[in-house]
């Protein structure tokens, strides 16, 4: 398969979100406002890709030699927390404001499925170095792609009075992401 | 200690993981495909659950305060690899539905708020039965939410056929969007079952739903001259404008 096509079938077709059910809790959690979303988003794509590139690392070089490959779980949810806080620690320097808006929700990156997801997946399909990396940009672009069109339409819905209380919030958040669901599915004639 | 009753009730009721406090939504969406899975998978995460729960109790004590995330993560983490390695040696059919969520249990956010919120600060049986009670929780939602996906989309529960051959499956509550919108729909029906029972409770009734007309007449200065939308008299603020 070529990259390209991994790359826009990873955004589009097989959305981490919306196909593959990676990393709802941040999706319906942080996606009320747009900002936020944004921040977010991209905080994902950079710990993504860092993260998808040293388990590729740790999982050929270490665990593969050493016939250790059932610990995966354990070594990939270590690479990734250690990643996120240096994520945590860069960001806080860099981009204070945004550190704070996003306050807890960065230690829950590592709670984030869509991060070990795309590194499991890496592994199961078997990519080289490459198409690791590529795989997990475009899975990461699609994150941030649903999470800012999600809080687009949040916003627009948080301001309607006339809906029911007991749908206010997630449950329509719910329904919303399921009918995006149906607009993704159109997409997967695109790439075959 | 509390009672192991109250803790399970608690678990399974009023602090439902997946209804109540809306936790560890990606398998809940992914999984329930049909009642099966959903239980499978609500099993495994019990699993791991009563035994992070009770491991993270045990060595509570030793655990700084600075490092319990990463520390409740390599607990979770071994068990999560000790059931994964169980259900592909006994239940490899099991392993092929659930597929990538089996690993993926390890950041389940129900585990590791529970290891937060509970375990880090109670004793080992509360633990323990806090673990069962929220399993059995989740194991619920999951069976539950996957019988009536699988009902809907397939007309079978558990693989029986129960509606009759003339329904036409409607394939698309098995598929991704009908997890979003199946569990929206039962998250509202399970909030406005609270909401009526606060209302009984309370006497507090909201004048204002949602399902009727907002008060869109609020701050108009002319009416009182048509009594609001509520009354029959025509738009005051209409007629004027009209005649201008």
């Amino acid at each position: 398969m070529s990259l390209l096509a991994l790359f826009f079938g990873a955004i589009f077709v097989n959305n981490i979100l919306l196909a593959r059910f990676l990393g709802c809790c941040p999706f319906l959690g942080v996606s009320s406002k747009l900002e936020t979303a944004k921040g977010m988003g991209i905080a994902v794509i950079f710990v993504t890709v860092m993260a998808a590139t040293m388990t590729w690392l740790a999982y050929t070089f270490i665990l593969v030699p050493l016939g250790l490959q059932y610990l995966y779980t354990l070594s990939f949810i270590l690479i990734i927390a250690a990643l996120v806080q240096f994520v945590e620690i860069v960001l806080k320097k860099v981009q204070p404001a945004l550190y704070k808006s996003l306050g807890i929700f960065l230690p829950l990156i590592t709670t984030n499925c869509a991060v070990l997801g795309v590194a499991v997946i890496n592994m199961n399909e078997k990519y080289t170095f490459i198409e690791s990396i590529v795989h997990a940009a475009g899975a990461s672009a699609g994150f941030l792609l649903a999470i800012v069109l999600m809080a687009g339409i949040r916003e627009r819905i948080e301001i309607s009075q006339n809906m029911p209380r007991c749908l206010r919030g997630l449950p329509i958040a719910l329904v919303t992401a399921g009918l995006m669901s149906i607009a993704f599915m159109g997409f997967s004639g695109l790439i075959k | 200690m509390m009672s192991p009753l109250r803790l399970l009730k608690n678990g399974i009721l009023t602090e439902n993981p997946t209804f109540v406090l809306v936790l560890g939504l990606c398998p809940t969406l992914a999984v329930t495909t049909s009642a099966s899975n959903g239980f499978g998978m609500g099993l495994a995460a019990m699993a791991v659950l009563m035994g992070s729960n009770v491991m993270i109790s045990m060595i509570r004590k030793f655990i700084p305060d600075e490092i319990r995330i990463p520390a409740f993560i390599v607990v979770i983490a071994g068990f999560v690899t000790i059931t994964q390695l169980l259900i592909s040696a006994y239940a490899p059919a099991l392993d092929k539905s659930l597929g990538i969520f089996i690993p993926l249990i390890v950041v389940n956010c129900i585990i590791l708020a529970r290891a937060e919120a509970f375990a880090f600060k109670n004793g080992v049986i509360d633990s323990l039965f806090d673990g069962i009670g929220m399993g059995l929780g989740f194991t619920f939602a999951l069976t539950f939410i996957g019988g009536i996906r699988e009902l809907l989309g397939n007309g079978t529960i558990f693989n029986f056929s129960i509606l009759p051959s003339f329904y036409q499956p409607a394939l698309l509550v098995i598929l991704a969007p009908g997890g979003f919108i199946t569990l929206g729909i039962l998250i509202a029906l399970f909030r406005n079952m609270q909401l009526r029972k606060e209302e009984e409770s309370t006497g507090f009734k909201p004048d204002f739903d949602g399902w009727e007309k907002l008060d869109a007449c609020e701050g108009c200065g002319l009416k009182k001259y048509c009594g609001g939308g509520g009354s029959n008299l025509p738009c005051a603020k209409e007629e004027k404008e009209g005649d201008a």
